[in-house]
């Protein structure tokens, strides 16, 4: 069975919510829809307080390339565009729309019939996409038009799909497969016109053998389009590790996937693209999975762009008493929330309760030389050497020892046995060489 | 004396001398000429390598100011105008009195006066924290409390007060080469002079925020209400962003802006206890 060869590292799985099938969370009663909820320029904001809107209505427009649209989740009045809470405790600009009912614009196909057909050329498709505001579901929220867009001199040979969903405990793709599958690989042939590839193949960790099954049965009908059973190891959903376990190809360093001919698409996304194209409905809503060891109903959610993440815990059971930690996304990437309140974005995959006892770190130690990181990092670097670089200021030396490879996937935090906040400083790195190559590119 | 040792001697010494002759030469073409006033203004100087000067160290000031036959411009916070006398001194220049400068944090966002709201367990680091959350009180602008000040002063001139969880600065020991102020990355810590008898007025707060949602978070934020502004007859105060600012220039440390304050956002250190005045009529404090 294939993997990708650096490193990895194999997380409990804990896939609590995987039986549990994606119900329509009710719309709250009032929404605020962040301006930016994708990687690049936030959108700018196209209604005015006090403005009527269905949804499914254009609210912000993106106006640079790297940007999206942001449409409107629920219908009512825009109350106010203001600043609210993140889920970091920093204040992001967003509009505030109390609901009232329910009325959707007028070119949504709200039935549930399948659109097979798709006469669009690969410009109205993107164009399409870009209109509605599909960013990459899988987390990284990167605007998905730009990644069908083939770069010119470039060419796209292979339509990768990731439905690896290597994350501990998270679980919305995987029901995604198996509930919605049929439109999933619609939107997969729709983003394969785009592109102009051939051949596409969704990637699916071993995992999962009921999803594996279902959408080989039905993926026998469409041309092209190949199921790969994978094995389970994290960081497999890495856009990078995926191209490598699936066509044994290597992106090369500070390159993007079309460079070795390969594009990569979330499961979700494929199914954004679906009901963008066929059915013209905007990303106004996702699924959202709810989970942890003492929650009493781990679920997986229907919910609507905008929503308070407390109303997910409520749904699910309610917040367990000893609860210490709230995680925005997987145990391994995600962050802890710092705020309730703060509304479900785009991004959102899942929202993880950890218990008190398993929600601290380990107690610090020194570095012990074991060497264990290195083993562990999937793209090849030195985390603790990286590490004490960025916590000395040594910017140059952090580029030139390729700090910028780093995926933040958190393999080497996991493995670590002294307890070294070894992403954590590798991150403000990051952060500098990045700020170090913006600087450089201005002069 | 064998014939091995007497070569020995021979060869050597006649090797010994052909080198010497070529490095002769080699020393008299390729000789640095070096302006022997820089080792004379680098003895002056402190030898703190601090880099408080804007240079990379004590010795690349003196080759600037021996290079730019001025001292305009150029100063020495940890030698303050003590250093630069000594410099124009022995340069024959004339050096220009500057006002003593001191480091001062400002932000009062204590435990006590902005609660912790949530637990912080990454690296300790106020450089990752700001980029990942907006501190443990809330306040989008304080201080987070994780001593990257500390950590860069040079002087010991900084401590991390246990119980408020904020940085203190020593009055005795500050030297004002900044350190501090480049290493927080709330730009909180700011460079103000030090005023007649160390003593010093200022707004100890950051927050832009409006006046409600910066309370929310912090009981001594400043709340932008400008009775501080109408207050100062000096014009010292400027009301920015919900922000109030006192311009140490103009101030005069009347210190009647810290009494309207409604917050005690105003800071006043090192002046005497005031005088409690009774007889014109100001409530006395039951």
């Amino acid at each position: 069975m294939k993997t990708f060869t650096i490193g990895g590292v194999h997380p409990p799985e804990n896939k609590l919510s995987k039986d549990a099938a994606i119900v329509a969370l009710e719309i709250p009663k009032s929404v605020s829809i962040p301006i930016s909820q994708h990687l690049g320029v936030p959108a700018v904001p196209i209604v005015e307080k006090g403005a009527k809107v269905k949804t499914g209505q254009l609210i912000a427009k993106g106006e640079a390339f790297i940007s999206a649209n942001i449409h409107s989740s629920v219908s009512g009045t825009v109350s106010k565009i203001d600043e609210v809470i993140d889920t970091s405790g920093y204040k992001r600009k967003a509009v505030i729309i109390d609901v009232e009912g329910d009325e959707w614009e007028a070119e949504i196909d709200r039935t549930a019939d399948l659109k097979k057909e798709c006469n669009l050329t690969p410009e109205e498709i993107i164009k399409k996409v870009n209109e509605k505001g599909i960013v990459g579901m899988g987390g990284a929220t990167f605007p998905s038009h730009v990644k069908l867009i083939v770069p010119k001199g470039k060419k796209a040979e292979v339509l990768i799909i990731n439905g690896v969903e290597c994350e501990p405990y998270l679980t919305s793709d995987h029901r995604v497969m198996l509930e919605r599958a049929e439109e999933m690989l619609v939107g997969i042939s729709i983003q394969m016109k785009a592109l102009g590839v051939e051949k596409a193949i969704i990637g699916i960790e071993n995992n999962k053998p009921d999803a594996i099954e279902h959408v080989k049965k039905i993926a026998a009908n469409y041309k092209g389009i190949t199921v790969e059973a994978l094995k389970v190891k994290y960081p497999q959903g890495g856009e990078k590790q995926l191209i490598k376990a699936l066509i044994n190809r290597e992106v090369p360093s500070g390159k993007l996937p079309i460079e070795v001919g390969a594009v990569v698409h979330n499961v979700g996304t494929a199914l954004a693209v679906y009901e963008a194209v066929q059915k013209n409905k905007p990303l106004i809503e996702r699924v959202v999975t709810v989970t942890g060891v003492n929650v009493a109903k781990p679920s997986n959610f229907m919910v609507r762009i905008g929503t308070p993440v407390s109303a997910l815990l409520e749904a699910a059971g309610g917040v367990p008493e000893n609860t210490g930690k709230v995680v925005n996304g997987g145990p391994m990437m995600g962050k802890a929330l710092n705020n309730l309140e703060a509304p479900v974005t785009k991004g959102t995959s899942g929202i993880l309760l950890f218990p008190q006892v398993a929600s601290s770190r380990k107690p610090l130690h020194n570095c012990i030389r074991c060497g264990k990181c290195i083993t562990v990092c999937c793209m090849g670097l030195e985390p603790y050497f990286l590490a004490v670089l960025a916590e000395k200021n040594k910017v140059e030396d952090c580029e030139s020892n390729r700090i910028m490879d780093c995926i933040e996937c958190g393999s080497c935090l996991y493995i670590c046995p002294s307890g070294r906040p070894l992403l954590d400083n590798m991150r403000v790195g990051k952060s500098k060489v990045g700020q170090l190559m913006r600087s450089r590119a201005s002069n | 004396m064998n014939e091995i040792t007497l070569y020995s001697v021979i060869s050597l010494g006649s090797i010994g001398t052909l080198a010497a002759v070529i490095l002769y030469f080699v020393a008299q073409k390729f000789k640095v000429i070096e302006d022997p006033r820089i080792d004379l203004v680098e003895e002056k100087l402190p030898g703190a390598n601090c880099g408080g000067c804007g240079l990379a160290g004590c010795r690349a000031l003196a080759e600037a100011i021996v290079k730019a036959e001025s001292l305009d411009g150029f100063s020495c916070p940890p030698g303050g105008n003590a250093a630069m006398q000594d410099i124009a001194k022995v340069l024959g220049l004339v050096a220009q009195e500057s006002d003593p400068m001191i480091a001062v944090v400002r932000c009062n966002g204590s435990r006590e006066n902005s609660p912790p709201k949530v637990k912080y367990e990454g690296a300790m680091t106020c450089q990752f924290a700001h980029s990942l959350f907006s501190g443990e009180g809330g306040c989008p602008f304080g201080c987070l409390g994780y001593g990257d000040c500390v950590v860069a002063c040079a002087f010991d001139a900084m401590y991390m007060d246990e119980k408020t969880g904020l940085p203190v600065i020593l009055d005795d020991k500050c030297v004002a080469c900044g350190a501090c102020v480049k290493a927080c990355p709330r730009n909180i810590i700011e460079m103000r002079k030090k005023g007649k008898k160390d003593r010093r007025i200022f707004v100890s707060c950051i927050n832009k925020e409006k006046g409600g949602p910066a309370k929310k978070n912090c009981a001594v934020a400043c709340i932008g209400c400008g009775k501080c502004v109408k207050e100062c007859k000096f014009d010292a105060i400027v009301l920015e962003n919900n922000l109030a600012y006192i311009d140490f220039n103009k101030c005069t440390l009347c210190r009647k802006c810290v009494i309207v304050c409604p917050t005690n956002a105003i800071h006043e250190l090192n002046f005497p206890p005031r005088k409690v005045k009774t007889e014109e009529g100001t409530p006395a404090e039951a």
